[in-house]
């Protein structure tokens, strides 16, 4: 069953448009990556999702039902939005143990997911003195204590050192191959390269593309071979194809040896021939170019 | 709900505000109390009647209203300061069931120390005046009613924080509707102005604290009205809580 589905999701506020006519599902057993500039609307999708933030227009149902409607919603779903939004008072014992009675979840789970986030030794610590990396756990650890199917976590890397990084990133692939759905979102594509097997890729609130990881980088923009020559125009026309740059010349349609044999037969000298494969970085910059709230 | 409550429980316990405003509720009651009990004692040239002994003893109440009051609107407006209330809508979406769930056990925790608060101080302050007993005529229903009064106080508090969702804005209208206005309520004139003075707020609300009747309401019609205030409060904050995104 689907995990996540969102129908024509739209937000407003006022005149502004959050989130415009969004409609995508979220499928169990993979990594979903959700991504977009700032400010394309991410958080406010993930708020909505959860029952935080209530639709202008359109719809989306968690396992086929409201976010509201779940009897015990920690125990389909977990989510971290925002790790420092915590009473900084408490312990983090307390702190989850006053989310797992609210759902019924027993109060054994608690040290259980601490012991999962490495902070049990800090159980009976106030949560305020916490580092950024220790409230990310911690704020994993909530979304963890009822067990569910579906993850969802907002920006969870942001701010952490590269352990940090590595850890929450294997933690998700150990999730999704748990066969649970887990939903991300970053503004760093990078960051999904690492970790997504299918995209969501929004800008200013509306759909740019819902596709796995390697399609995304083939739809979006292909390989080419990048070839200079003190000759280049002479090289430009004997192979035909390629799209000639003011200091380079651009093939898509040859490989690297046969520009090579076909310039090595005419006694061209080459001084580059490299094969371009566009990252997954370049793919989303040009996908997202246009939908940049603040483009300089 | 027994989930939400026992969730809201651990809560409360678990931060030190709790103790912190209850304790300064109790220790306004007995300090006051006692100082009262003390000047009055030394100046009264023979024995302190019941009744003005019941309530020189009970003087602290209206900064222990503040105390109280303070702790209820914290109960809610502190999980929005933090953002912590995005964490117990995502656990309980039901948002009416989660403001229910504050209510009950901030109402009972509440209830207890200002009860216990109101006894203790009656006590030691007729220890120190000798005047009067819990069985003279309308003496335990003045203790008892500063008891509810206090509570009443800390509900209002709790209704105006899911109301403003915002601690400084919360306690200062707090302050406003149970202390300052009660006051300028006062200066209306005519008889116009004396009904809404008795009605206003604390105002009708405390005639069950007071041992001798003192405004057009009686001490539990008084009580009653105010409870009426505290009723409407919270039922515009359960719309609003409802409508608005968290």
């Amino acid at each position: 069953m689907t995990a996540i589905r969102a129908t024509n999701l739209t937000k407003r506020y006022g005149r502004t448009v959050a989130v415009a006519d969004l409609s995508f599902d979220v499928e169990p057993g993979r990594v979903t990556g959700f991504l977009g500039p700032n400010g394309a609307g991410k958080s406010t999708t993930m708020r909505m999702i959860l029952g935080l933030d209530r639709p202008t227009g359109g719809s989306v149902l968690v396992d086929g039902v409201p976010y509201r409607d779940l009897r015990h919603p920690l125990r389909k779903v977990g989510a971290l939005l925002d790790a420092k939004a915590v009473h900084g008072g408490r312990s983090a014992r307390d702190h989850l143990l006053a989310i797992a009675q609210s759902n019924a979840i027993p109060a054994g789970r608690v040290m259980e997911v601490l012991e999962t986030v490495g902070l049990r030794e800090v159980a009976r610590k106030r949560i305020g003195g916490f580092s950024l990396g220790m409230s990310q756990r911690l704020g994993i650890a909530a979304a963890l204590l009822g067990d569910p199917e579906i993850l969802i976590f907002d920006e969870p890397v942001n701010g952490l050192d590269p352990d940090g990084i590595l850890w929450i990133r294997t933690f998700m692939r150990r999730l999704a191959a748990e066969g649970r759905a887990v939903f991300v979102s970053s503004h760093l594509m990078s960051e999904m390269a690492q970790t997504a097997d299918h995209l969501v890729v929004i800008g200013k609130g509306r759909l740019i593309a819902d596709t796995g990881v390697a399609e995304f980088i083939g739809r979006s923009s292909q390989a080419y071979v990048r070839v200079r020559s003190p000759r280049l125009a002479e090289v430009a026309e004997l192979v035909k194809v390629g799209e000639l740059h003011p200091d380079h010349l651009r093939v898509t349609a040859m490989t690297p040896l046969e520009i090579g044999t076909l310039t090595a037969r005419a006694g061209l000298p080459l001084e580059e021939l490299t094969l371009v494969r566009p990252s997954l970085e370049a793919a989303y910059m040009e996908l997202t170019k246009d939908s940049l709230e603040y483009s300089s | 709900m027994i989930d939400v409550i026992r969730s809201e429980w651990t809560k409360l316990r678990s931060v030190r505000s709790t103790m912190w405003t209850l304790g300064t509720a109790v220790l306004f009651m007995l300090a006051i109390g006692i100082l009262m009990s003390i000047a009055v004692k030394r100046s009264a040239t023979g024995p302190v009647p019941s009744v003005e002994a019941t309530g020189i003893s009970l003087s602290g109440y209206s900064f222990a209203a503040l105390a109280v009051a303070a702790l209820g609107a914290l109960v809610v407006t502190s999980e929005y300061r933090t953002g912590a209330i995005r964490v117990s809508y995502m656990a309980v979406p039901r948002r009416l069931r989660l403001l229910a769930g504050k209510l009950v056990v901030f109402t009972a925790v509440a209830l207890a120390a200002c009860m216990a608060a109101s006894f203790a101080t009656f006590f030691v302050g007729q220890a120190i005046l000798g005047g009067a007993s819990l069985g003279d005529p309308g003496v335990l229903r003045t203790v008892t009613g500063t008891g509810l009064f206090l509570t009443a106080c800390g509900l209002f508090g709790l209704a105006l924080g899911a109301l403003v969702r915002h601690t400084p804005g919360a306690i200062v209208s707090a302050i406003g509707l149970i202390l300052v206005l009660p006051q300028v309520t006062r200066m209306l004139p005519g008889e116009w102005g004396r009904t809404v003075n008795d009605w206003f707020t604390s105002n009708a609300g405390v005639q069950v604290a007071f041992p001798t009747a003192s405004s057009s309401l009686g001490p539990w019609s008084g009580f009653a009205v105010y409870l009426g205030w505290i009723t409407v409060t919270l039922a515009v904050a359960c719309v609003l809580t409802l409508r608005r995104d968290a």
